[in-house]
C-alpha cells in the first residue's frame, strides 16, 4: 500500500498495521472475506466491451432470427372464420336468437381451399375471441377433486353456481364443465371423408391424474339453463378429452383449443368440404369463431413475430454498435484529464 | 505526614474567590420569586409533608420503554412504517373472501417482521435498564437522627444530609457545607459534566464550614431557598437560613451529580435537587430513535407505489365494474358461460357498483407485489451483515487498547455515508487530554526538538526530503525515549539543556532564571509519593502541571508548597550541585482570562524582591522593559514557529522591585482585595497591571496539547472528502484555537471571526448590575458581531479567502436564540471552520440541532465525555470514543470507535460502501417488484380485471423469498463500486453519498421506469409469441399455465441478470446466489410440478412435459432477457463513456492504470481542494501559493 492511498488508521499507526501486514502472508479465504477484500471480478463498460457485446447480440440474433422465421414461415395454415357466415340470411340481423332456438338446424357446409402442400400430421384447432376464460369467477369454478375422485368427493362448493341440480351434485361440476364448446366438424376431400383422428388430443398428465378413470358424467347439463356440449355418460371423464382440452383454461381472451388431426397430407390445391355444426353461442357476446388447420415446424404453429424480433433486436444492436464506435472515435476520451474530479460537477 | 499538614491549611489564600464574598444584590433578590420557588429544609426530610409540592425522589431512568408503554410504544414505532401499516391492512383483509390469496401468506411475514424488530428493542432496553438498576443502587452516607448510615442513591429525599468522600460520585446535586479542610473548599472533577479534567475548587460558606463532624449534624437545622430545576450547569442561585441569618448561595457552593470529590477527604452536602431535577438529567434528553434519510425517503417510495398502486386499482376496478355490468343487457346475459343471472355479489351485474368497490380492495391486495414486504426485512439483515463487517475491520482495531470498532445500532451504516458536517468535542476526542512540555525558546535560542503531530503530517506531505529529516529526528527521539522512561506531560529532548547541561550555554544565567519561574510560578500543589519519593502535581489546569513536571526534569524541582512559601531542589550553576532552596510567596496574581496572565511576587533567600510573570505573548511584549527586549525579535519568531505547529505558547518574563515599591503595591493590593465593593476585581487589576510592567523577557515555553495519533490526517482526508468539521469544546477559547491550528482547521492567512463575550463594553454593563439590561445590550453585540461576520463572508466569496468562526459559550447562548440563529448558522455555515468554546452540552446538543434541522443535511457527532451525550443523541450519527472517559459516551452512541482516526475509515469506506449498497439495493429492490407487479397488471387488462393471476399462487408468494432475494441480500452486503485504497485515495468520491446522487428521486424513478419497460417487455414479448399459439411440434397449445410459468421464468432471469448488470463487484459469493437463484427456480418447478395435483394444481408438470421440451420456450426466455436488459445496458454504457459519475471516473482511471501514477493522483488531490477547504493539505498548498506569490512580487 503506498502512503499516497493509504489511510492514517493504517500508516498513522504501526502498531495496527504491524498487525495487519504480520497477517498478510498467511491470510485465509475467510479473513479476505471478513475484510472484505475478496478476489473479484470488477467488470467496467469500456467502450470495448460495449461494443463487443453489441456486436456479440446482433451476431446471434440475426441468424437465429432467419431460423426462427423460416420455420415459422414453413408452416402452412389455414384459417377459415365461420360465426358470421354459418347463420342463415334471415338470422343475420338477430343471431343470439338463432343461436338459442333449439328448432332450426345448425348445419352448415364450406369449403376450405388448400394453397399449398400439408403434410400430415394436419392440427385442427377451433378459435374463439373474446372468451374470457382467464376469468377469476370462471376459473375458480371447478373441482380438481371431483374431476379426479367423482361424486363421492362431497365438497364441490367452488363450483357455484353449476353444483346441483335438483339436489343432485352434477359431475363435471362447475362453470367451465358446463360451457363445453360444442361444435362438430367433419372433413370431407373430394368423395371421402377425411379421417380425424380425436385421440391424444389433451396432455397426458391431464388425463392420467386430474380426470378420473371411473368418474363417468352424472346429472350434466339437466338443468334449466343448457350451456354447452352434452357428454356421454358412459364414458369416464378420463376419455372425455375434449371436456380436458376445454378445461385446460386458456390464458387470453383469444384462443385456440386443439380439435382433432388429420393423419392425412393435403395437396396444394385441393378442396376441403367441412360440415359444420354451429352449436356454440357466442354471438351474446360479439365473440368469434374460426377453423384453423395447420401443421406445425419444430417451433410449433405459424408466427413470424419470434424470429421478426429476434432480427429486429439483433440489427438494432448491431447498428447501436457502430454508433457508439463513430462517437467513441469522434469523440476521444480525454485520458488524462481530471475535470471530471473536481468540485466542478 | 505531608498529608496531615496540607490538610489543615487554608489553601484559600492561593486562590482568590470573588464569590465568596456575594452580596444580597442582583440576581440574589429574585429569591423566593417566581421561578426561584424550591424550599429545602436541610436535615428535615419530614417537612416537606406539610408543603403542597412533592420533589422527586432520586431514582434515575434512562429506559425509553417501561413494562407499561413497551406494547404500544413500540408498536407505534413499528407501524411508522408506512409499509407495515398497509401490510397490516392486507392482513386483516386476507381473512374475507376478496382475498386472491390465503391469509396466512400475508398475516406470517407481518408477524416475524414486526417480532424481529421488537424484540431487537427489548434487548437493547435492557440494557439501559441494567445500568439504571447499577447506578440507583450505588451507595452514599447519609445522615439519619445523629449517624451517618449507607443508603442506597435511590433513596436520597431532598433535605438530606450525606458525606461523601474521597473519588466517590455525588449522589443528587448538593449544596456544599463543610469539607475536611478547614476553609471548606474541595476539589471537584466535572469529566462526565464538561469534559475537563482539571479540578475544580469549591467552597462552602464560612457560616457552615466549622461542620466537620459526624456528630454535629444532629441537630443542625437550616432552610435553603433556590431556584427551580433547570439546565444551567454554570449558574445557581439561592439563599441559606442559618438560625437568624440570611447567606447567599452561588454556584461556587453547588456541587453537581455525576462529577466526582478529589482531593479531598470527605464533604458534607445537602441535597437540593434530585432525580430528574439535577442538572445533569435536566442537561440530558431522551434517548430518541434514528432512523437514516435513506430509510425515510423509502417511506416516501412507498408512499408513492401506494399511490401508484392505489391508481391501478381504481382504473382496474372501474373497468372491472363496466364489464361486470354490461354482462347483463338487451335482455340476455352477454357473457353467459360466466352465469351473471345466479351469482354473488362480488360480480352481481346488476350491483356493479358495489363489486366494482369491492374488486378494488381486491386489486388492492393483488398489486401488493408492487410494495415489497420483504424490503424492511432484507434492509435489517443487510445492515446487521453490514455492521458485522465493520466491526470485523481490522484497519479500525485499536490494538494497544483491544478495542475493535462497535457499531452499536445498525440503523445508521448507509447515513455514515453522507455525512455533511462533522461536529466533534476536542478533549480526548482530537487530543488525548495530556499536555505535554515539548519546545520553549530562552534567550532567542530555541531548544527542544520533539516533533508534534502536525509537523510530522506536513513533512510526509511536503515530500521525502523533510520526511527523512523528520525520520532522522523520530530515530533520535525513539533512542532517547529508550534510555528514559518517558514522563507524563513531559516530550522534551535537547541535550543542550537537559541533565544539567545548560550551564554551559551562552546564556545559563537567563536559562536558570527562565527554569526558576517556571518552578515558582503557578498555583499547583506538590504530592510526595511515598514510596517512591517521587513528587507528583495537582494543578487547576493540566499545562499548568507540564511546566512545573518540565521544572522538575530539568532540575528544578517542586516539592513543597506552605502558606508563605515555595520550596525548590534546585541546580546551582556555581557548585553544580543540587541545593535546597525556599521561596517566600507574598503575592499571587491571578490568571483570569482577561489579563490572560498571572505572576507571583516572591522574597528569595538573598532578599532580593521578584516579580515573576507568565502569560500569553499579546500581553506580555507591550509589558516588557526597553532593556528586556534583548531576545524580543527571536523570541517572536520562535512563537510564530510554535504556534504554526499548533503549540500552546507563554511568554515568560520578570523583574526585581525594590522594597519601596513592593510596600506601596502591598498596601494598595490588600486594600483592594479586601474591599466589598462591586468592582472588587477591577480594582486589584488594576492594581496588579500597575506593578506587572518593565519587565525582563527570558523566553517563551511551547506546551503541545497532545493530539491523538493520526488526528491531523484525518482531517485533512475528511475535509478533502468535503466533510465540515466543527468543534464543540468546553474549554477556554484560547485552547480550542491551539487546537485548532494543531489540526490545521485554522492556519495563517484564514480570517478569524472572534464572537466573544468578554468584549470590554459587556463587562462595562455586568458592572452596572441591571442584568435584563446587560443580557439586551449583549444580544445586541452578539448581532451586530454576527452582521460584521457576515459582511466579512461576503467579501470573501469574492477574494475566495477562507474564514473561521470562533464563538464563545456566552455568546452562543444569545447565537441560539430563535431570532438570531438563522443569521448565526447562515455565518457559520459559510466558513471554512467553526469552533465553539465554553460550551455546555446543552449548547453542544442545540448547535447540534440547530444545524441538523436548518440545513438538512446529514450531521455526525463525535465525542467521548458525558458531555457529549446530548450531542452524540441529537445529532443524526452519534459516535462515541471508547476511550479512557468512561462510557457514559459509549452507551449513547450509535456507533463506538476506539480512536478518532478511524473516523476516516468509517465514513470514507464502509460509509460510502454502505451508502451505495443501501441506495442500490433498495433502488434495485423497487426495480424488481414493479418489474414483477407490472406483468400482473398488464395480466388484468386480459382477463377483464377479475382478478385473475397468470401465476401459480405459491410463485407469487415465493417470488420475494427465494427467487430474488439472495442476491439482493449480496448486493447490499459486498458490494463495493471502487476498493478501499481508491476511497481513501480519492475522497472527492464520498459527495456522492452527501449530494446524495445515488439515491436522488430521479435515479430511483430511473430505476422504476426500467422497471415498467422490464415489465413491458416481458409481457407484451411473451403473449405475442405465444399468443393462442401452439407452441410446439406435437401441436399443443399454450394455456394460462404454461403463459404463466414461461413469463415468470423470464422474470427471474430479467431480474436476476439485471442484478448481475448493475453489480460492480463480482465475487463468487454474488455468482453463487445469483445463478443459484436461478437454477433453484428450475429446481423448484421440478419438484413443486412432480407434487401430486391437489398441491401443486396448476403447476402440475407443467415445466417437465409442457416447457422443457419446447424449444421456443428456451428461445423465448434467451429473446425475452437480452430484449429487457438491452435498453439498460445502453443507457449505463452511455453514461460510463460520455457523463460517468465519480465512482465510474475512478473506475476508469482503475481500468486505465492511473491509480498507481503518483503525479496524476497528486493531479487529482489538488483539484478537490476549495479555497475553503481545511487541513494541512489545504494549508500547505495556500502556504506555497503564498510564497510563490511572494516570490512573483519580488
Amino acid at each position: 500500500m503506498e502512503v499516497d492511498g493509504a489511510s492514517t488508521s493504517n500508516g498513522g499507526a504501526s502498531t495496527s498495521n504491524g498487525r495487519a501486514n504480520g497477517g498478510r502472508s498467511r491470510r485465509t479465504a475467510f479473513d479476505l472475506f471478513k475484510q472484505q477484500q475478496l478476489p473479484a471480478c470488477k467488470p467496467v463498460l469500456t467502450p470495448v466491451w460495449v461494443i463487443t457485446a453489441f456486436m456479440l447480440i446482433g451476431s446471434i440474433f440475426i441468424p437465429l432470427g432467419l431460423v426462427t422465421l423460416h420455420a415459422s414461415r414453413s408452416v402452412v395454415e389455414i384459417v377459415y372464420r365461420y360465426d358470421a357466415e354459418c347463420v342463415p340470411k334471415a338470422f343475420r340481423g338477430n343471431k343470439v336468437s338463432y343461436i338459442k332456438n333449439g328448432s332450426i338446424p345448425k348445419n352448415c357446409y364450406r369449403s376450405l381451399k388448400v394453397h399449398k402442400h400439408m403434410k400430415a400430421p394436419i392440427y385442427i384447432y377451433y378459435q374463439l375471441d373474446n372468451y374470457y376464460q382467464n376469468h377469476r369467477r370462471y376459473i375458480k369454478s371447478r373441482s380438481d377433486q371431483q374431476l379426479l375422485h367423482g361424486h363421492a368427493h362431497y365438497d364441490t362448493s367452488s363450483c357455484q353456481p353449476e353444483e346441483y341440480n335438483n339436489g343432485l351434485p352434477i359431475v363435471p361440476c362447475g362453470l367451465i364443465a358446463w360451457s363445453l364448446f360444442n361444435d362438430t366438424f367433419t372433413f370431407i376431400r373430394g368423395r371421402a371423408e377425411l379421417k380425424v383422428n380425436r385421440k391424444n388430443i389433451a396432455w397426458e398428465s391431464d388425463r392420467d391424474h386430474k380426470f378420473g378413470k371411473k368418474v363417468y358424467p352424472i346429472n350434466f347439463q339437466n338443468g334449466t339453463l343448457i350451456g354447452g356440449a352434452k357428454l356421454d355418460p358412459d364414458i369416464p371423464l378420463h376419455d372425455q378429452e375434449d371436456l380436458i382440452v376445454w378445461m385446460r383454461t386458456s390464458a387470453l381472451p383469444s384462443f385456440r383449443k386443439l380439435y382433432g388431426r388429420i393423419e392425412e397430407d393435403l395437396e396444394a390445391d385441393d378442396v376441403v368440404f367441412v360440415t359444420l355444426m354451429n352449436n356454440y353461442n357466442t354471438y351474446s357476446f360479439g365473440g368469434k369463431k374460426k377453423l384453423v388447420l395447420s401443421t406445425t415446424g419444430w417451433l410449433g404453429g405459424k408466427n413470424d413475430f419470434l424470429g421478426a424480433a429476434c432480427i429486429f433486436v439483433g440489427s438494432s444492436s448491431i447498428i447501436l454498435s457502430i454508433v457508439f464506435m463513430l462517437l467513441h472515435v469522434k469523440y476521444r476520451r480525454n485520458y488524462r484529464g481530471t475535470s471530471y474530479l473536481s468540485w466542478n460537477w | 505526614m505531608a498529608n496531615g499538614r496540607r490538610k489543615k491549611q487554608q489553601l484559600g489564600r492561593i486562590h482568590s474567590f470573588s464569590s465568596g464574598k456575594t452580596s444580597f444584590r442582583g440576581e440574589h433578590s429574585l429569591v423566593g420569586g417566581p421561578g426561584f420557588s424550591r424550599v429545602v429544609y436541610c436535615n428535615d426530610p419530614e417537612a416537606y409533608e406539610a408543603l403542597p409540592v412533592k420533589y422527586t425522589g432520586n431514582h434515575v431512568r434512562t429506559t425509553k420503554y417501561t413494562i407499561a408503554t413497551f406494547l404500544p410504544k413500540s408498536l407505534f414505532e413499528q407501524f411508522r412504517r408506512a409499509a407495515n401499516v398497509y401490510f397490516l391492512l392486507c392482513a386483516i383483509l386476507s381473512f374475507t373472501p376478496l382475498s386472491p390469496y390465503s391469509a396466512v401468506s400475508t398475516v406470517l411475514p407481518l408477524v416475524v417482521v414486526i417480532g424481529a424488530t421488537m424484540g431487537k428493542e427489548i434487548v437493547e432496553d435492557w440494557r439501559r435498564k441494567r445500568q439504571d438498576i447499577e447506578m440507583n443502587n450505588r451507595k452514599v452516607k447519609a445522615h439519619r437522627g445523629g449517624i451517618f448510615y449507607d443508603t442506597r442513591w435511590m433513596d436520597l429525599k431532598v433535605g438530606d444530609i450525606v458525606k461523601v468522600e474521597r473519588d466517590e460520585f455525588f449522589p443528587a446535586d448538593l449544596i456544599l457545607l463543610s469539607s475536611s479542610y478547614e476553609d471548606a473548599i474541595c476539589y471537584v472533577e466535572t469529566t462526565n459534566l464538561d469534559g475537563e479534567t482539571n479540578l475544580k475548587l469549591k467552597q462552602g460558606l464560612e457560616a457552615t464550614s466549622s461542620f466537620q463532624d459526624d456528630f454535629r449534624f444532629q441537630n443542625f437545622k437550616a432552610l435553603v431557598r433556590c431556584e427551580d430545576p433547570n439546565a444551567n450547569l454554570y449558574s445557581f442561585i439561592g439563599s441559606l437560613e442559618l438560625g437568624e441569618e440570611q447567606y447567599p448561595l452561588s454556584p461556587q457552593q453547588l456541587l453537581l451529580r455525576d462529577s466526582k470529590l478529589r482531593n479531598t477527604d470527605y464533604i458534607f452536602g445537602v441535597v437540593v435537587f434530585t432525580g430528574h431535577d439535577t442538572k445533569v438529567m435536566q442537561n440530558s434528553t431522551p434517548p430518541p430513535s434514528k432512523r437514516s434519510k435513506i430509510e425515510r425517503r423509502t417511506d416516501k417510495i412507498v408512499y408513492f407505489l401506494f399511490a401508484v398502486l392505489v391508481l391501478m386499482s381504481l382504473i382496474g376496478s372501474i373497468i372491472f365494474g363496466i364489464d361486470t355490468s354490461k354482462d347483463l343487457g338487451n335482455g340476455w346475459m352477454t357473457r353467459w358461460y360466466l352465469r351473471p343471472d345466479d351469482t354473488t355479489i362480488y360480480y352481481d351485474p346488476k350491483r356493479a357498483g358495489i363489486a366494482a368497490i369491492l374488486q378494488f380492495l381486491t386489486d388492492l391486495m393483488l398489486y401488493s407485489y408492487l410494495i415489497p414486504i420483504s424490503l424492511y426485512v432484507s434492509i435489517e439483515i443487510v445492515k446487521v451483515l453490514q455492521s458485522v463487517f465493520i466491526n470485523q475491520d481490522v484497519q479500525m482495531y485499536y490494538e494497544e487498547a483491544d478495542k475493535p470498532a462497535h457499531a452499536r445500532t445498525s440503523n445508521l451504516n448507509e447515513e455514515l455515508g453522507e455525512v455533511d458536517t462533522i461536529l466533534s468535542d476536542k478533549t480526548g476526542t482530537l487530543t488525548c487530554n495530556s499536555m505535554e512540555f515539548i519546545k520553549c525558546s530562552i534567550a532567542g535560542i530555541s531548544y527542544g526538538c520533539g516533533v508534534t503531530e502536525v509537523e510530522k503530517a506536513l513533512a510526509t506531505r511536503k515530500g521525502s526530503s523533510l520526511s527523512q529529516e523528520v525520520t532522522e529526528i523520530e530515530g533520535h527521539l525513539e533512542e532517547a525515549k529508550e534510555e528514559k522512561p518517558s514522563v507524563k506531560g513531559f516530550n522534551f529532548v535537547d541535550e543542550r539543556i537537559m541533565n544539567g547541561s545548560w550551564i554551559n550555554e551562552p546564556h545559563a544565567d537567563v536559562i536558570q532564571n527562565f527554569l526558576r519561574l517556571l518552578a515558582i510560578c503557578h498555583t499547583a500543589i506538590p504530592e510526595i509519593d511515598e514510596e517512591t519519593g517521587r513528587t507528583s502535581y495537582e494543578a487547576e489546569s493540566p499545562d499548568e502541571a507540564a511546566f512545573v513536571i518540565a521544572a522538575r526534569e530539568l532540575g528544578f524541582e517542586f516539592y513543597e508548597r506552605t502558606q508563605k512559601s515555595i520550596s525548590l531542589h534546585e541546580l546551582d550553576p556555581v557548585s553544580g550541585k543540587t541545593i535546597d532552596s525556599s521561596y517566600k510567596l507574598l503575592n499571587v496574581l491571578e490568571f483570569s482570562s482577561s489579563r490572560k496572565r498571572m505572576s507571583v511576587i516572591v522574597r528569595t533567600e538573598e532578599g532580593k524582591l521578584l516579580l515573576l510573570c507568565k502569560g500569553a505573548d499579546s500581553v506580555m511584549f507591550e509589558r516588557l522593559a526597553k532593556h528586556g527586549q534583548e531576545f524580543a525579535e527571536q523570541t517572536k519568531v520562535h512563537i510564530n514557529e510554535y504556534a504554526d505547529a499548533g503549540l500552546r505558547t507563554m511568554v515568560l518574563a520578570y523583574r526585581e522591585i525594590d522594597e519601596e515599591e513592593y510596600v506601596a503595591f502591598n498596601e494598595e493590593f490588600t486594600q483592594a482585595k479586601n474591599s466589598v465593593s462591586a468592582d472588587r476585581d477591577e480594582m486589584v487589576e488594576s492594581v496588579a497591571e500597575k506593578i506587572e510592567k518593565d519587565l525582563i523577557l527570558l523566553g517563551s515555553t511551547a506546551v503541545e496539547d497532545k493530539l491523538q495519533s493520526g488526528v491531523p490526517e484525518c482531517i485533512d482526508k475528511l475535509a478533502q472528502a468535503g466533510i465540515k468539521i466543527w468543534v464543540l469544546t468546553g474549554d477556554k477559547m484560547e485552547t480550542a484555537i491551539n487546537i485548532g491550528y494543531a489540526c490545521s482547521l485554522l492556519r495563517q492567512g484564514m480570517k478569524q471571526i472572534l464572537i466573544n463575550s468578554e468584549t470590554p463594553e459587556n463587562k462595562a454593563f455586568e458592572k452596572s448590575g441591571e442584568s435584563s439590561a446587560a443580557a439586551e445590550a449583549f444580544k445586541a453585540s452578539v448581532i451586530r458581531q454576527i452582521n460584521e461576520g457576515k459582511e466579512l463572508l461576503a467579501a470573501s466569496n469574492e477574494s475566495l479567502e477562507a474564514l473561521a468562526l470562533i464563538i464563545d459559550g456566552k455568546s452562543l447562548t444569545h447565537a441560539l436564540e430563535d431570532d438570531v440563529k438563522d443569521i448565526f448558522l447562515e455565518l457559520a455555515i459559510g466558513c471554512a471552520s467553526v469552533i465553539c468554546c465554553r460550551s455546555s452540552p446543552k449548547q453542544k446538543a442545540l448547535v447540534t440541532r440547530l444545524v441538523k434541522i436548518k440545513t438538512g443535511m446529514t450531521t455526525l457527532a463525535i465525542g467521548d465525555g458525558a458531555n457529549d451525550v446530548g450531542m452524540l443523541q441529537e445529532a443524526d450519527i452519534g459516535i462515541g470514543i471508547s476511550g479512557v472517559e468512561g462510557m457514559q459516551a459509549v452507551m449513547s452512541s450509535d456507533i463506538a470507535i476506539a480512536q478518532f482516526r478511524f473516523l476516516e475509515r468509517l465514513l470514507l469506506v464502509h460509509g460510502h460502501w454502505c451508502y451505495r449498497r443501501m441506495s442500490t439495493m433498495i433502488s434495485y429492490f423497487f426495480y424488481k417488484n414493479i418489474a414483477f407487479g407490472f406483468t400482473l397488471f398488464f395480466f388484468e387488462a386480459y382477463a377483464s380485471f377479475s382478478g385473475q393471476t397468470e401465476y401459480n399462487d405459491w410463485y407469487l408468494s415465493f417470488y420475494n423469498v427465494f427467487f430474488t432475494s439472495l442476491p439482493v441480500i449480496a448486493l447490499g452486503v459486498f458490494d463495493q463500486d471502487v476498493s478501499a485504497q481508491l476511497c481513501l485515495k480519492f475522497p472527492l468520491l464520498y459527495q456522492e453519498g452527501v449530494q446524495n446522487l445515488l439515491f436522488s428521486w430521479s435515479r430511483i424513478l430511473g430505476w422504476a421506469l426500467n422497471g415498467v419497460l422490464s415489465a413491458t417487455v416481458i409481457f407484451f414479448f411473451c403473449i405475442q409469441a405465444m399468443e393462442y399459439q401452439t407452441f410446439r411440434k406435437g401441436g399443443e397449445i399454450v394455456g394460462l399455465e404454461t403463459l404463466g410459468t414461461a413469463m415468470y421464468t423470464c422474470v427471474v432471469w430479467v431480474v436476476n441478470c439485471q442484478m448481475a448488470l448493475s453489480i460492480n463487484y463480482f465475487t463468487y459469493i454474488q455468482h453463487l446466489f445469483i445463478w443459484a437463484s436461478i437454477i433453484f427456480w428450475y429446481i423448484f418447478l421440478l419438484a413443486y410440478g412432480a407434487m401430486d395435483p391437489y398441491i401443486s394444481t396448476t403447476a402440475y408438470q407443467v415445466f417437465i412435459e409442457a416447457c422443457a421440451p419446447a424449444p421456443s420456450f428456451w428461445l423465448l426466455t434467451l429473446f425475452v432477457l437480452i430484449s429487457s436488459l438491452l435498453p439498460y445496458f445502453l443507457y449505463s454504457a452511455i453514461q460510463m463513456r460520455f457523463f460517468p459519475l465519480h465512482h465510474q471516473m475512478i473506475q476508469w482511471i482503475l481500468a486505465d492504470g492511473q491509480s498507481d501514477d503518483p503525479e496524476f493522483c497528486a493531479m487529482v488531490r489538488q483539484r478537490s481542494l476549495r479555497p475553503t477547504t481545511v487541513g494541512f493539505t489545504a494549508r500547505f498548498e495556500s502556504k506555497s501559493q503564498h510564497s510563490r506569490e511572494q516570490l512573483e512580487y519580488l
